[in-house]
C-alpha cells in the first residue's frame, strides 16, 4: 500500500509545502541572513556581519528592556493564571449545581481577539482609574498591573479547560484508595491528584509561557509601550523598530533571531523539566 | 413526564457557598463585556463622566453610536472579508494538513521525516522571525490579497495541524486502509472514503483552533493587506478606530468593540461543546 500511496507525494503534500515554504521556510532562512546585513528592503541589503546583534544587545533600541519587562509580566502571570486555573479545575469537577455555565463564562475571553480585549480593557480601567485622576499610560506599573489583570482573565479559562481533562482523567479508585488509608483532602490533592495531573501542568505552563512572551496584540491595544516604552514588550519593540525606524530593520531583524533563540530555549527547558516530573498510573 | 431524568442531587452547605462564590466570580468575569455594551449605548459625553452607570433619559443614546460607527469604519466589509478569510483557510487547512500528515505518518523515509520535524519546529517560532520577510515575499508574489492570506495562513499556521493530524494518525492501524487497497482503491479513494471519515474528532479540533486564531490574527492581515482600504478586517478596522489619537468618539468605538465580540459570542453559543472539546483535546495532543 505504502508503495502505490509513495507515487502521490505532489497529491497530498505538495500544495501544503508549497505555502510552507512561501510563508515559513523561506522566510526563516531569509530572516537568518538578513539579520546579519544592513537592509530597507529584500534586495539591498549589505552584509555587516553581527553588527545588528552587538547594537540589539548593547544599543538603545530599548529590546533589552523590553525582554525584562516580558520576563517579569511572564513570571508573574504563569503563577497567578495556573494557580487560578487549577483552583477553578478542581471546584469545578465537584459536583456543583451549573458547572456547565460557570465554565462557559471563564472560558469566553479566549474567543474574543488581542486588539478588542486590549481596547475593552483600556476604556474600562481608564475609567476606574480615573477616580484618581489616572490614566493606565500614566506609569508603568499601572501598566503592568493592567496587562496581568487582562492575562488572567483571558487565559485563565483555557487552562481551567485543560486541568479540567486532566482531573477527570484521574482514576477515582486512586483517589478512594488514599482516603481509605487515612489521607486528608490536601494529602490526596499532594500525593495523588496533583502528581497524576502533571501532564495537564505542564502544557498549561508551557502554552501560558509561550502565550505571554510572544504577546503583541494586547500590548499594541492596552499600553502600547507607553509611558516612554516602559510597558513595551519583546514583541512590540521588534516591530516597532521594525517598521517605525527607517534603516534598523536590521537591527530589528536581529532581535527576532535572538528572540526566537530565547523562545526556544526556555520551550526547550520548561518541557523537560517538567516532564520530568510527570508519573505514571 | 420523563420519568427517566435522575433526581437533582441535594446541595451541601459547604456546596451552596461554592456555588454562591462561583457565581459572584462568573459575575465579576464578565464586567468588562457588560461595562462595553452599557456604554455603547450613552451619548459621547457621558461616557466618561458616569462609566459605570446604567444608560438613563438623558444619556441614552439608542443606536446612533451604532450607526456613526459603521459610518466611520467600513465595519459591514471587514466583517465579510474576517469571515471569507477565516473560513476560507480553515477550509484549506482542514484538508491540506490533514492530507499531508496522513502522508509523511504512512510514507516513512528520512526525508518525511525531517518534513515533519520542520513542520514541528515552526509551531515554536515568533512571527516577528519571519514577518519581513514572508511580507514582502507575498507582495511579489501577488498575494497580497484575502485570497493570498489563505495560502499565508496554510503555511504559516499548518505546522500545528500537521502536527496534530499526525498524532491521530499513528494511533489509526492500517488494516482497513489495506482492505481498501486490496479492494482496488486508488490512494486517492481509500484516502477519501476511508481515513478521511476517521478523522472527523481531530479535524474539528484542528478547525476550532485554526478559526480562533485566524479570525482574531491582527499582525499578518495588518501588514499584507491592512494598507488596502478594501482589504481590512475586523481587528483592523478596530485598532484603526479606537488605536487612533485625536478625535475619539467614544461612544462610536465602543459600539464597534461590541459588534467585534458579538459573531464570537454567537458562535461560541453555537459550537460551545466541540470549541471547548477542542481546545481541551489540542492541548493533549500537542
Amino acid at each position: 500500500m505504502t508503495k502505490s500511496l509513495k507515487k502521490y507525494f505532489l497529491v497530498f503534500t505538495g500544495p501544503t509545502l508549497i505555502a510552507f515554504l512561501i510563508a515559513f521556510i523561506v522566510p526563516f532562512f531569509m530572516g537568518l541572513y538578513l539579520s546579519l546585513t544592513k537592509f530597507t528592503t529584500l534586495t539591498n541589503a549589505k552584509w555587516v556581519g553581527f553588527d545588528n546583534y552587538q547594537t540589539a544587545l548593547t544599543g538603545n533600541t530599548g529590546f533589552v528592556k523590553a525582554l525584562g519587562f516580558t520576563a517579569l509580566v511572564s513570571a508573574i502571570s504563569i503563577i497567578t493564571v495556573n494557580l487560578g486555573a487549577f483552583v477553578l479545575a478542581y471546584l469545578l469537577t465537584r459536583k456543583l449545581r451549573g458547572t456547565n455555565l460557570f465554565r462557559s463564562v471563564f472560558f469566553m475571553p479566549n474567543l474574543i481577539g488581542g486588539i478588542v480585549l486590549g481596547y475593552t480593557w483600556q476604556v474600562m480601567l481608564n475609567a476606574i482609574l480615573r477616580h484618581w485622576g489616572q490614566t493606565i499610560v500614566n506609569d508603568w506599573r499601572l501598566g503592568m498591573a493592567g496587562l496581568i489583570l487582562l492575562i488572567n482573565w483571558q487565559l485563565m479559562g483555557y487552562m481551567m479547560i485543560i486541568y479540567i481533562a486532566g482531573l477527570q482523567n484521574v482514576p477515582p479508585e486512586l483517589i478512594e484508595a488514599s482516603q481509605i488509608d487515612g489521607a486528608g483532602k490536601w494529602m490526596t490533592l499532594r500525593h495523588v491528584t496533583i502528581p497524576m495531573v502533571m501532564p495537564s501542568i505542564t502544557i498549561c505552563l508551557f502554552l501560558t509561557l509561550a502565550n505571554t512572551f510572544k504577546m503583541y496584540d494586547q500590548n499594541l491595544a492596552l499600553t502600547n509601550g507607553a509611558p516612554l516604552k516602559q510597558t513595551q514588550m519583546a514583541a512590540l519593540n521588534i516591530v516597532d523598530l521594525m517598521y517605525k525606524q527607517v534603516g534598523k530593520q536590521g537591527i530589528a531583524q536581529a532581535q527576532a533571531v535572538i528572540f526566537f533563540i530565547i523562545v526556544s530555549v526556555i520551550a526547550v527547558l520548561q518541557l523537560r523539566a517538567t516532564r520530568a516530573k510527570e508519573v505514571e498510573a | 413526564m420523563q420519568p427517566s431524568k435522575p433526581a437533582r442531587r441535594k446541595q451541601t452547605a459547604g456546596q451552596n457557598l461554592l456555588t454562591a462564590l462561583l457565581t459572584v466570580l462568573s459575575l465579576i468575569w464578565i464586567i468588562p463585556l457588560l461595562f462595553i455594551l452599557i456604554n455603547s449605548f450613552k451619548g459621547k459625553f457621558f461616557i466618561s463622566d458616569s462609566p459605570f452607570s446604567l444608560p438613563t433619559g438623558e444619556t441614552f443614546a439608542g443606536l446612533s453610536n451604532y450607526i456613526t460607527g459603521l459610518q466611520l469604519s467600513g465595519f459591514a466589509r471587514a466583517l465579510g472579508w474576517s469571515l471569507f478569510i477565516t473560513v476560507g483557510s480553515v477550509a484549506v487547512i482542514v484538508l491540506l494538513t490533514a492530507m499531508t500528515a496522513y502522508y509523511i505518518t504512512r510514507v516513512k523515509t528520512w526525508w518525511t521525516s525531517l518534513i515533519y520535524y520542520l513542520f514541528a519546529f515552526s509551531m515554536i517560532a515568533p512571527f516577528q522571525l519571519v514577518m519581513f520577510p514572508t511580507v514582502k515575499i507575498a507582495d511579489a508574489l501577488g498575494l497580497a490579497t484575502p485570497w493570498g492570506m489563505i495560502i499565508l495562513y496554510l503555511g504559516f499556521g499548518g505546522g500545528l495541524s500537521v502536527f496534530l493530524f499526525a498524532g491521530f494518525i499513528k494511533s489509526v492501524p492500517m488494516d482497513i486502509e489495506e482492505a481498501a487497497y486490496m479492494d482496488g482503491c486508488t490512494p486517492l479513494q481509500s484516502y477519501f472514503r476511508v481515513v478521511m471519515p476517521l478523522l472527523k474528532p481531530t479535524s474539528v479540533t484542528v478547525a476550532v483552533l485554526n478559526a480562533m486564531w485566524v479570525w482574531n490574527d491582527f499582525l499578518l492581515p495588518n501588514l499584507v493587506i491592512g494598507q488596502d482600504e478594501r482589504y481590512k478586517t475586523v481587528p483592523i478596522v478596530i485598532q484603526m478606530l479606537v488605536g487612533s489619537n485625536g478625535n475619539r468618539d467614544m461612544g462610536a468605538q465602543m459600539a464597534m468593540l461590541v459588534l467585534a465580540i458579538i459573531p464570537i459570542v454567537v458562535f461560541y453559543a453555537f459550537g460551545q461543546k466541540y470549541i471547548v472539546e477542542g481546545v481541551a483535546a489540542g492541548a493533549v495532543k500537542g
